[in-house]
C-alpha cells in the first residue's frame, strides 16, 4: 500500500511537472515577447521625447495670435475671424455644385449604414457565410486555434501569463545550479573512473545492479509503461548479446585463458562465469508467458498495486499499446480528461462516490480514482490562479503542495482499508480465491527482469511456447480474460446492480478454479526434483521439437538405396528404332527387339557394406589422395605391410632420440672430400692381418661384404 | 608450514664441459607429434624439390686441347691431377684445383689411343697410332732437359689400349692381341689372342689384380689370368663392346660399355646373364668409368650426354648434358667420388659434380645431419608417385629427348610384334627370352 501510495504522489508530481512544461515550451517566446515590451515603452519614450523637443514649435504655430492671411494647406485655422469652424460651413460651397453630388449620396448612404465594430463580436465571427469560410473555420476549430483574436493561441497566451520577470530568474538560477551539479557530478565520475582497482570497480557494479533493480521494480509499481519501456530495452540488450560474439569464451583474453585452463582453476572459473554471463544474457525472458494462468491474478494485484487511471494516463502520454488502451477506464475520466481546466468536473461525481464507497471494493477504487482527478484538476486550477495573481505564490504554493501530499497519503489509507476488506470478504467466500489471490505473490516476488515484456495475445503464440505449457495453459486464457472483460465490463458502467455483478465474480472464480487445479497443485508440492526433471522433458521435447522435420535413418537408408544403385552396373540398350521395322513418334521398337539389343550388364561383385546396415562404404577411387599412394609394391618388398610398415616407422629426430635419429640417417656409404679412395683388398675385409691404413672409405655394414668377399675369395682359391 | 619449492638437479641440465651437447630436454609421447608418416612424407616432397632446385652439376671446363680429347686417366696419388690425350697426339697433364694445365706433351703423332699411370703415381704410359707405347715421367723435365719418354716401345701393329697392373711393374696393351708387359723389357711376357679382330679396349682388375678384361670389335669380351697363357673366358654380345670396367669394390663385377646404347654388367662367374641391363642412352656408349666406391657408375655416349648409373638399376639416376658438349668420348670418376670428368670431341675436358645438389666445402655438423635426414626421407618416400615425378624430371636436350621417343616406339613395336608372334605360334614353339639374355649371344670357355 505505500507502494501505492508512492504513486499516487508520483502521480501528482508528474502532473505538476506536466503544468510545468508547458510554459517551459515556450519559454523563449515568452521572453522575446517580453523584450519586444520593453522595447515598445522605450520606444515609446523616445518618440514623445522627441515629439517633445520640436512639439513646442508645433504649440507655437497653434498659439499664434496675431491675425494671419496666411493659408496653410496642412491646416485649417479660424484663428483670425473670432469664430469656430463649423464642418457644415466648410461643406456648404460643396453642396451647391452638382458635381458633387453622387460623393455626397455615397457618403449619406455610409452614414446610414451601422459601423462595424472591432473587434468583431463571437457570434459575428463564428457566422460562417460561405462554405469557404465554413471549412476556415472546421479547421480553425479543430485545431484550436483563436478565431478571433489570430496572434495568440490558448496555450501561447497560457505561456505568456505563466512567466513572469521573478519566475524566469529563478529559472536561470536553477539551470545555473543544474549546471554546476551537472559538472561536479562529471568530475566525480571522472574521478571514479580513474580509480585502478578493480575489486572497488565490481563493488560499483554489484551495487549499480541492484540498485537498477531495485529501481527497476519501483517503477515497475509506480509506472508499468516505462517499465515497460525498460524491458524492452533489456529485450533489445539480450538481442544484441545473441548478436555479439562477447562472452563467448571468442576473445583474445579468453582464448589465453582457455590455454591456461588446463592448469588454472581460477582462470577455468573465470572462462566459466563469462559464459554464464553470456547464458545469463541470452536467456529469454519467459517467466511471464509461462505463467499465464496467473495472469489474471497478477493484474488483479497490478489493479490493486495502482489505480488504472494511473496506467491510462500515462498510456494516452505514451502512444498505441493495444494491451493497455483495452483497459476500463470510464467516458467520464476521459471527458474529464478532455475537457479544460477551466471547467472543473461537477462534485456530482463525488456525490456518487461517497453513496457506492461503502458497497463495493472496486467501486469505491473508482470513486477514489475520481476524487483523485479531481484534486488534480482542482490543483491545477488553483496554479493557474497562483499564476494570475504571482505576488506571495511562493508560500501559497508550498503550502498546496504539502495539502496534495496530505490528501495522497489519506487516498492511499483508504485504498490500503479497501483492499484489506476486499480481502477479508474473500477469505469468508471460501478457501480457494484466497489461493486464487495469493497464487500470484510468489510471481510477484521474483525479479520482473526475468519477465517477458508482452503478453501472450494469441493461441498460436502460446503454441509457440514449450508444449507441456502449450498443454496445462491452452484452456486456461479465455476463460482469465473472460473474468478480466467480465471484471471490466461493469466498471465501465457502475449503475449496473452489484449483484448481477458478483454473480459473475463467483462464475470467474470457478472457472479458474476448474482449469487452474493441476497448477495449483503443482505449487502446493514444489520440489527441485520435479523442476529438473521438467526441464530434462522440456530439453527434450525442445530438440523433439528442432528435429521434427527431419527422420535421419530414413534418409541414411535412402542415400544407401541410391548409391547402391548408382554403383550397379547399368545394362546397355543398342535398339535402333525404326531399323528394320517403322519409326516415327510415337511408335517403340518391338520388345522383341529390345530383348534381343538389350545388353545386361554383368553383375558387380557384392558391395563391402551389403551386409552392414548402417555402413555406407564408397567404392570409390579418391584421385586426389591416389596422388599420393603408391600404387604398385615396390621391389624389394614382398608383402605390402613390410612397405606400410617401413613407412610407419618414423626417422625424425621429433619422434626419436638423438641416437637413433643418428643411426637411423647414417648414409650406406660415407666418403670424405679429398680423400682416396682405393680399390678394396682382401686385407680390408679382414682376410689377411694387414695395416688398413689406407681405408678411406667407410663400410657401414662390413658384414656383408666381408661375408661376399669370403665367398669370392673361397671361389677363386677353389678355381 | 612445508613450503614446496621447484628444484632442480643441475646435472640434468648442465654439462660438464663445454665440449659435451646441451641437452636438449624433449618429449617423446608419441600422442604429442602426431601425423609421423604425413609430416615425414611432406618434408621427403620439400627435400626432394629442393634436390631439384640445388640441381647445378656443372663446375668447370678444361680448354687447351687443340683436338678432340681421346682418354682420361687419374693420378693415383694426386686428386688434382688428371692426364688427357687428345686426337692429335697430344697428352696434357690438369691441376683440377687450379682448373688449368700444368704441362703438354706431345707423345704421339696420330692418336693418342690409351694413356694410363703406374700405381706410384711417378710415370705414366702412352700409345698412340704411331704403333708406339712410350713411359713419361709425371714430373716436367727439368731446366734445360728435353720433353722425352723415358722408354719407348715400338711394336709391330697399332695399339688401341693400355691399362697397368695395380700393384706391379706389368702393363697390358692391346691390339690386335693382348700384350702383358714387364716394364723392364721391350718385349711382351705374353700376348694372348682369341679371334682375329682387333681388341678396342684392356682392364686390369683393381682387386683381383692378375684378372683382366678385353672387349674386342667382333662383339666379344675376354677375359684372362695374367698367370695363364690363355684366356679363361668370353662372352658374345649382339653387338660391339667399346669398353668395360672393373667394379672396384667387388672384384668379379664389370661393366661392359655396348654400342647397342646399353651397358652390361657381368658377374664373371656368370657371363651367360648379366647381372643388370642398364639402358638409358640413346647412342653408342663408349666409355664407362665406376666410382671408387662400387656403387655407381658413370658411362659417356655418343649422345652427347654422360649419365650416372647405380649398379643395381636398370635406369640412370641422372643425366649430364651442356649445350656445347658434344660426343664425349672419355669420362672418370674422380678417387674421392665426388667429381666426374668426361673428355669429349669439342676438345674441351668438363668437371661435373657426381651428386648434382651437393653443397661443396664444409659442412656444419647441422648441415650434414640434415642432409643425412633429406637423404633418408628421399629414400623412404621414393616409391611415391609424387615425389618419384619430381625427382625423376631432367631437362633434356630436344635431340636426346626426341630420340627417347622414338626409341620408345620402336621398342615398344619390337616387344608388341614378339608377343604377337607368342601368341599366334604353338605354345612353347616360340621361347621368351628376358631382356637380361636377349643380348647375350653366347659364352665360350
Amino acid at each position: 500500500m505505500t507502494a501505492n501510495r508512492l504513486a499516487e504522489s508520483l502521480l501528482a508530481l508528474s502532473q505538476q511537472e506536466e503544468l510545468v512544461d508547458l510554459p517551459k515550451d515556450y519559454l523563449l517566446s515568452g521572453s522575446e515577447d517580453e523584450g519586444d515590451n520593453d522595447g515598445e515603452r522605450e520606444h515609446q519614450k523616445l518618440l514623445e521625447a522627441i515629439s517633445s523637443l520640436d512639439g513646442k514649435n508645433r504649440r507655437k504655430l497653434a498659439e499664434r495670435s496675431e491675425a494671419s492671411l496666411k493659408v496653410s494647406e496642412f491646416n485649417v485655422s479660424s484663428e483670425g475671424s473670432g469664430e469656430k469652424l463649423v464642418l457644415a460651413d466648410l461643406l456648404e460651397p460643396v453642396k451647391t455644385s452638382s458635381s458633387l453630388a453622387t460623393v455626397k449620396k455615397q457618403l449619406n448612404r455610409v452614414k446610414s449604414k451601422k459601423t462595424v465594430e472591432l473587434p468583431l463580436n463571437k457570434e459575428e465571427i463564428e457566422r460562417a457565410r460561405t462554405p469557404l469560410e465554413q471549412e476556415i473555420f472546421n479547421l480553425l476549430h479543430k485545431n484550436k486555434q483563436p478565431v478571433a483574436d489570430p496572434l495568440l493561441t490558448p496555450v501561447e497566451k497560457a505561456s505568456l501569463q505563466a512567466m513572469s520577470l521573478e519566475e524566469a530568474k529563478m529559472r536561470r538560477a536553477e539551470l545555473q545550479r543544474a549546471r554546476a551539479l551537472q559538472s561536479y557530478y562529471e568530475a566525480k565520475a571522472r574521478r571514479e573512473k580513474k580509480i585502478k582497482s578493480k575489486k572497488y570497480h565490481k563493488v560499483v557494479k554489484k551495487g549499480k545492479a541492484k540498485k537498477a533493480l531495485k529501481e527497476f521494480e519501483q517503477l515497475r509499481k509506480a509506472n508499468p509503461a516505462a517499465a515497460l519501456e525498460e524491458l524492452e530495452k533489456i529485450e533489445k540488450a539480450r538481442m544484441m548479446e545473441r548478436m555479439s560474439l562477447k562472452h563467448q569464451n571468442s576473445g583474445k583474453w579468453a582464448k589465453s585463458k582457455a590455454i591456461m585452463a588446463k592448469y588454472d582453476l581460477e582462470a577455468r572459473q573465470a572462462m566459466q562465469e563469462q559464459l554464464a554471463k553470456n547464458k545469463e544474457l541470452t536467456q529469454k525472458l519467459q517467466v511471464a508467458s509461462e505463467s499465464e494462468e496467473e495472469e489474471g491474478g497478477t493484474e488483479e494485484v497490478e489493479e490493486l498495486l495502482v489505480p488504472d487511471v494511473v496506467n491510462e494516463v500515462q498510456m494516452n502520454a505514451d502512444g498505441p499499446n493495444p494491451w493497455m488502451l483495452r483497459s476500463c477506464t470510464s467516458d467520464t475520466k476521459e471527458a474529464a480528461t478532455q475537457e479544460d481546466p477551466e471547467q472543473l468536473p461537477e462534485p456530482e461525481a463525488h456525490e456518487v462516490s461517497e453513496s457506492e464507497g461503502e458497497e463495493r471494493p472496486v467501486a469505491e477504487e473508482e470513486i477514489l480514482l475520481r476524487e483523485f482527478e479531481e484534486r488534480r484538476s482542482l490543483r491545477k486550477r488553483s496554479e493557474l490562479s497562483q499564476d494570475a495573481e504571482p505576488a506571495g505564490s511562493q508560500e501559497t504554493k508550498d503550502s498546496s503542495s504539502q495539502e496534495v501530499l496530505s490528501e495522497l497519503r489519506v487516498l492511499a489509507q483508504k485504498l490500503k482499508e479497501n483492499d484489506q476488506s476486499r480481502k477479508q470478504k474473500a477469505s469468508s467466500e471460501g478457501t480457494i480465491p484466497q489461493v486464487q489471490r495469493e497464487e500470484p505473490a510468489p510471481e510477484e516476488e521474483e525479479p520482473l527482469l526475468l519477465q517477458r515484456p508482452e503478453r501472450v495475445q494469441t493461441l498460436e503464440e502460446l503454441e509457440e511456447l514449450g508444449k507441456e505449457e502449450c498443454f496445462q495453459n491452452k484452456e486456461l486464457p479465455r476463460p482469465v480474460l473472460e473474468g478480466q472483460q467480465s471484471e471490466r465490463t461493469p466498471n465501465n458502467r457502475p449503475d449496473a446492480p452489484k449483484e448481477k455483478k458478483k454473480k459473475e465474480q463467483m462464475i470467474d472464480l470457478q472457472n479458474l478454479l476448474t482449469t487452474q487445479s493441476p497448477s495449483v497443485k503443482s505449487l502446493a508440492v514444489p520440489t527441485i526434483e520435479e523442476l529438473e526433471d521438467e526441464e530434462e522433458r522440456n530439453q527434450r521435447q525442445m530438440i523433439k521439437e528442432a528435429f521434427a522435420g527431419d527422420d535421419v535413418i530414413r534418409d541414411f537408408l535412402k542415400e544407401k538405396r541410391e548409391a547402391v544403385e548408382a554403383s550397379k552396373p547399368k545394362d546397355v540398350d543398342l535398339t535402333l528404332p525404326g531399323w528394320g521395322e517403322w519409326g516415327g513418334v510415337g511408335l517403340k521398337p518391338s520388345a522383341k527387339k529390345r530383348r534381343r539389343f538389350l545388353i545386361k550388364a554383368p553383375e558387380g561383385p557384392p558391395r563391402k557394406d551389403k551386409n552392414l546396415p548402417n555402413v555406407m562404404i564408397n567404392e570409390k577411387r579418391n584421385i586426389h589422395t591416389a596422388a599420393h599412394q603408391v600404387r604398385v609394391l615396390p621391389y624389394p618388398f614382398t608383402h605390402h605391410w613390410q612397405f606400410e610398415r617401413t613407412i610407419q616407422t618414423p626417422i625424425g629426430s621429433t619422434w626419436n632420440t638423438q641416437r637413433a635419429f643418428q643411426k637411423l640417417t647414417t648414409p650406406k656409404v660415407v666418403t670424405k672430400p679429398g680423400h682416396i679412395i682405393n680399390p678394396i683388398k682382401a686385407e680390408d675385409v679382414g682376410y689377411r692381418s694387414s695395416s688398413r691404413s689406407d681405408l678411406s672409405v667407410i663400410q657401414r655394414n662390413p658384414k656383408r661384404i666381408t661375408t661376399r668377399h669370403k665367398k669370392q675369395l673361397k671361389k677363386s682359391s677353389v678355381d | 608450514m612445508k613450503v614446496k619449492m621447484l628444484s632442480r638437479n643441475p646435472d640434468n641440465y648442465v654439462r660438464e664441459t663445454k665440449l659435451d651437447l646441451q641437452r636438449v630436454p624433449r618429449n617423446y609421447d608419441p600422442t604429442l607429434h602426431p601425423f609421423e608418416v604425413p609430416r615425414e612424407y611432406v618434408r621427403a616432397l620439400n627435400a626432394t624439390k629442393l634436390e631439384r632446385v640445388f640441381a647445378k652439376p656443372f663446375l668447370a671446363s678444361l680448354d687447351g686441347h687443340r683436338d678432340g680429347v681421346n682418354c682420361l686417366a687419374k693420378h693415383p696419388k694426386n686428386l688434382a691431377t688428371v692426364l688427357s690425350g687428345a686426337c692429335d697426339g697430344e697428352v696434357r697433364i690438369w691441376n683440377l684445383t687450379q682448373r688449368n694445365c700444368i704441362r703438354t706433351v706431345q707423345a704421339h703423332e696420330g692418336f693418342v689411343r690409351g694413356i694410363c699411370t703406374r700405381f706410384c703415381g711417378t710415370s705414366f704410359f702412352t700409345v698412340g697410332d704411331d704403333k708406339t707405347v712410350k713411359q713419361w715421367k709425371m714430373d716436367g723435365p727439368g731446366y734445360g732437359e728435353e720433353e722425352e719418354p723415358l722408354h719407348t716401345i715400338l711394336g709391330k701393329t697399332v695399339y688401341t689400349g693400355i691399362d697397368h697392373h695395380w700393384k706391379e711393374a706389368v702393363f697390358a696393351t692391346c691390339g690386335q692381341q693382348v700384350d702383358i708387359w714387364d716394364e723392364q723389357r721391350t718385349n711382351p711376357i705374353c700376348s694372348m689372342t682369341w679371334g682375329f679382330d682387333s681388341i678396342s679396349s684392356v682392364k686390369f682388375n683393381p682387386v683381383e689384380t692378375f684378372l683382366l678384361g678385353s672387349c674386342a670389335s667382333d662383339r666379344n669380351i675376354v677375359l684372362y689370368d695374367m698367370r695363364q697363357a690363355t684366356p679363361l673366358k668370353k662372352v658374345i654380345l649382339d653387338m660391339r663392346t667399346n669398353t668395360i670396367c672393373w667394379n672396384p669394390m667387388e672384384a668379379f663385377i664389370f661393366t661392359a660399355a655396348n654400342e647397342d646404347y646399353n651397358l652390361y654388367t657381368f658377374d664373371m662367374r656368370a657371363l651367360d646373364t648379366p647381372v643388370m641391363v642398364h639402358m638409358d642412352h640413346v647412342s653408342a656408349v663408349l666409355d664407362v668409368d665406376y666410382c671408387p666406391t662400387g656403387k655407381e657408375f658413370v658411362s659417356a655416349s655418343f649422345d652427347k650426354s654422360i649419365r650416372i648409373f647405380p649398379v643395381d638399376k636398370s635406369r640412370s639416376r641422372e643425366v649430364y648434358h651442356t649445350k656445347r658438349m658434344q660426343h664425349v668420348i672419355c669420362v672418370k670418376w674422380t678417387s674421392d667420388s665426388k667429381y666426374i670428368m668426361c673428355g669429349s670431341d669439342e676438345m674441351n675436358i668438363r668437371l661435373w659434380k657426381a651428386n648434382a645438389s651437393e653443397k661443396l666445402g664444409v659442412l656444419t655438423s647441422r648441415e650434414k645431419a640434415a642432409k643425412d635426414y633429406n637423404q633418408k626421407l628421399k629414400e623412404k618416400f621414393q616409391h611415391y608417385p609424387h615425389i618419384k615425378r619430381i625427382a625423376r624430371h631432367r631437362h633434356l636436350p630436344k635431340s636426346i629427348y626426341s630420340q627417347i621417343q622414338e626409341q620408345r616406339i620402336m621398342k615398344e613395336a619390337r616387344r608388341r610384334k614378339e608377343v604377337n608372334r607368342i601368341k599366334h605360334s604353338k605354345p612353347g614353339s616360340v621361347p621368351i627370352v628376358s631382356e637380361k639374355k636377349k643380348h647375350i649371344v653366347a659364352v665360350v670357355k
